[in-house]
């Protein structure tokens, strides 16, 4: 299961990730971070059933936690089946069916936001995003 | 044995036609041999679905009142062609909106005008006596065109490279997003379904052919632009009502950082004369090669860093130099089996009787580079010849002192050989002087990624660099890394009037 974990950089340098895995003894695996200035966003890939100690832990420190699912959208009637998408995802989320027709497993995504960019036909989007 | 093609007209009228489409083929000459199949099949459909940037429309918007001579024209801020004739003009696929750049071109005109949309028409002239109008507004629909024939120089392109990157960062190209470092493979074509492909001498398909353009019955109008069947890359000219097409194949494309195309859906049907046709028509996507050509090499020449096969990339993984690679296709191969699936429907139903071509086109063609008699500038005619040079193990000080006295903000750094290690500029000794905390010397506050030019590079390839690395100067190194000149964004004022600059 995916988390995306937002956390303001305001209070010192908390290594808050670090934090989490030594109290709860889940292993993160974080897929992607950003971290600037003032605020960090990281994304973390965490087995299924820890997700709600891992959840509480992050909150109790001070992040906010969103659960990603199906983050990444497929507008069919734009989509023309072409495949762009299929070689430039480090995540493998898009593949061709029997069919060539494209297939997306949106649970892998990590948010790179490669697919959308490369879409020919913007038929890609982020779920919330316009 | 032989067919006639009004043998085959024949029984297509009596509805008695055998139509398989191109992927069905290898199969069937497999099963019944090449004699059986010739017996048996009488069309062989085709199809394709990509981008093809050559693509346009000419239109025909008829007399405004008072009436007006169009000299230049837009469609939705999209410049046409308007050098024709008093109220026509040519709108290509790849042109783009004044007002909305990258996002909305001539495709999406096209686009939009085939899905019902009204666009605005927006002209201008100096006005003539019998043409007096100078300005007009509309909003106009394609079924008020009088005309709206598609027009595409170039189409059905036998095959097309597949395209790869060696560089050291993304690359934004008519092939999609090239990853560096050979991250990905793209690809565009239908291979088994490609027209040509199932044609390659070009025996069968010319002008007068009828095929399936956008939807809509077209017809081959003769040789493509940029034709070179001889050398496998084949094109066709084709042309087709666009007010009979439709978005299921016909759609409008964006190549983020290369610019607009359309995707336009083409098929040509092929009829089964003799055992040569069933040959060509045989053929799979194992039988057509294509080089991985290497995009990063900004040149005509690119080079090649494997030769695969349609099988292979379809696959979904191709191998260079011993590392598997993800490949991307980037036409459809789900609507070119559409485009073959419905001229079959075509053909079944009566609806296409077929021809051969009014003439043949030169199977022996080849594409050949342009012959440039003005080369454009090189780095050496505009680079800085004397480079002062600074040693690695060398006191940030003196680096300083040498900056000062050749008064210049880049310093190439060197080791014993001349050879280029790295680079300071004025930039990172200030930085030094204010944090004096990272060392004393070159070596500790110098980059050691230095991007560099050649003395024969065109300027224009060497601006590109300084553009997209976002730096004001490549050292100039020869061979061995030899530390030559230098090239500053300074010197490119050196050129005349500096119209090779953007």
């Amino acid at each position: 299961m995916k988390l995306l974990v937002t956390f303001s950089r305001k209070e010192g340098k908390k290594p808050i990730i670090a934090q989490v895995v030594r109290d709860t003894g889940v292993l993160v695996n974080v897929e992607r971070a950003i971290i600037d200035s003032h605020e960090g966003e990281a994304l973390i890939d965490i087995p299924d059933e820890s997700c709600r100690v891992v959840k509480e832990r992050l909150t109790d420190l001070g992040a906010a936690v969103r659960i990603l699912e199906d983050e990444i959208v497929r507008d069919e009637s734009e989509c023309i089946d072409c495949g762009a998408c299929i070689g430039i995802c480090p995540q493998e989320v898009f593949s061709f069916d029997e069919d060539f027709r494209i297939r997306m497993d949106a649970r892998k995504c990590i948010l790179c936001g490669r697919c959308i960019e490369v879409c020919p036909h913007r038929a890609l989007s982020r779920r919330g995003a316009i | 044995m032989r067919k006639t093609i009004q043998e085959i007209n024949e029984r297509i009228r009596e509805g008695n036609a055998r139509v398989v489409t191109a992927e069905e083929m290898p199969r069937i000459v497999e099963e019944l041999g090449e004699e059986g199949a010739l017996a048996e099949v009488d069309v062989v459909t085709t199809g394709t679905f990509g981008a093809m940037c050559s693509s346009g429309c000419f239109f025909n918007f008829g007399h405004a009142d008072p009436p007006i001579r169009m000299e230049k024209v837009w469609l939705n801020d999209v410049e046409a062609y308007a050098g024709i004739a008093a109220v026509d003009a040519y709108l290509g696929a790849t042109e783009k909106s004044t007002t909305r750049e990258e996002n909305y071109g001539g495709a999406h005109v096209m686009e939009d005008l085939v899905s019902g949309r009204s666009v605005e028409l927006r002209a201008i002239s100096r006005g003539t006596d019998c043409y007096p109008r100078r300005t007009l507004t509309t909003e106009i629909l394609l079924e008020s065109c009088n005309q709206a024939i598609m027009v595409n120089p170039r189409n059905g392109y036998q095959k097309y490279n597949a395209a790869a990157n060696s560089g050291d960062r993304v690359l934004y190209t008519y092939m999609g997003m090239l990853l560096p470092s050979i991250g990905n493979v793209t690809y565009s074509g239908a291979g088994v379904l490609n027209p040509l492909a199932n044609d390659p001498k070009l025996r069968l398909i010319g002008p007068g052919v009828p095929c399936f353009l956008g939807g809509a019955e077209g017809m081959v109008i003769g040789e493509g632009t940029q034709a070179s069947p001889a050398t496998g890359f084949g094109t066709l000219m084709v042309t087709g009502n666009l007010k009979e097409m439709n978005t299921e194949f016909l759609r409008a494309a964006t190549m983020t950082g290369y610019g607009v195309t359309l995707y336009v859906g083409l098929g040509v049907p092929i009829p089964v004369l003799d055992i040569e046709t069933v040959r060509c028509t045989a053929v799979r996507d194992e039988d057509i090669w294509v080089d991985v050509i290497d995009y990063s090499v900004p040149s005509r020449s690119r080079p090649s860093l494997a030769r695969v096969n349609y099988a292979m990339l379809r696959s979904g993984k191709v191998e260079i130099g011993g590392e598997e690679v993800r490949t991307s296709s980037l036409s459809s191969f789900s609507r070119a089996r559409m485009v073959a699936a419905e001229l079959k429907k075509w053909v079944e139903g009566g609806r296409l009787v077929l021809t051969l071509p009014t003439r043949r086109l030169d199977p022996t063609r080849r594409a050949e580079p342009m012959r440039e008699t003005v080369q454009g500038p090189r780095v050496v005619q505009i680079m800085q010849h004397r480079v002062p040079t600074i040693g690695e193990d060398e006191h940030i000080r003196e680096a300083a002192a040498r900056l000062l006295k050749g008064e210049t903000n880049h310093l190439p750094v060197v080791n014993e050989e001349g050879v280029l290690v790295g680079i300071v500029t004025t930039y990172d000794i200030s930085k030094a002087v204010v944090n004096p905390g990272k060392g004393n010397y070159v070596r500790d506050i110098m980059k050691r990624r230095v991007i560099t030019t050649t003395p024969d590079e065109p300027v224009d390839v060497a601006v590109r660099k300084l553009e997209k690395y976002n730096i004001s100067a490549l050292p100039v190194v020869d061979r061995e890394m030899h530390v030559i000149g230098i090239l500053t964004a300074m010197d490119l004022g050196k050129l005349f009037g500096g119209r090779w600059l953007k």
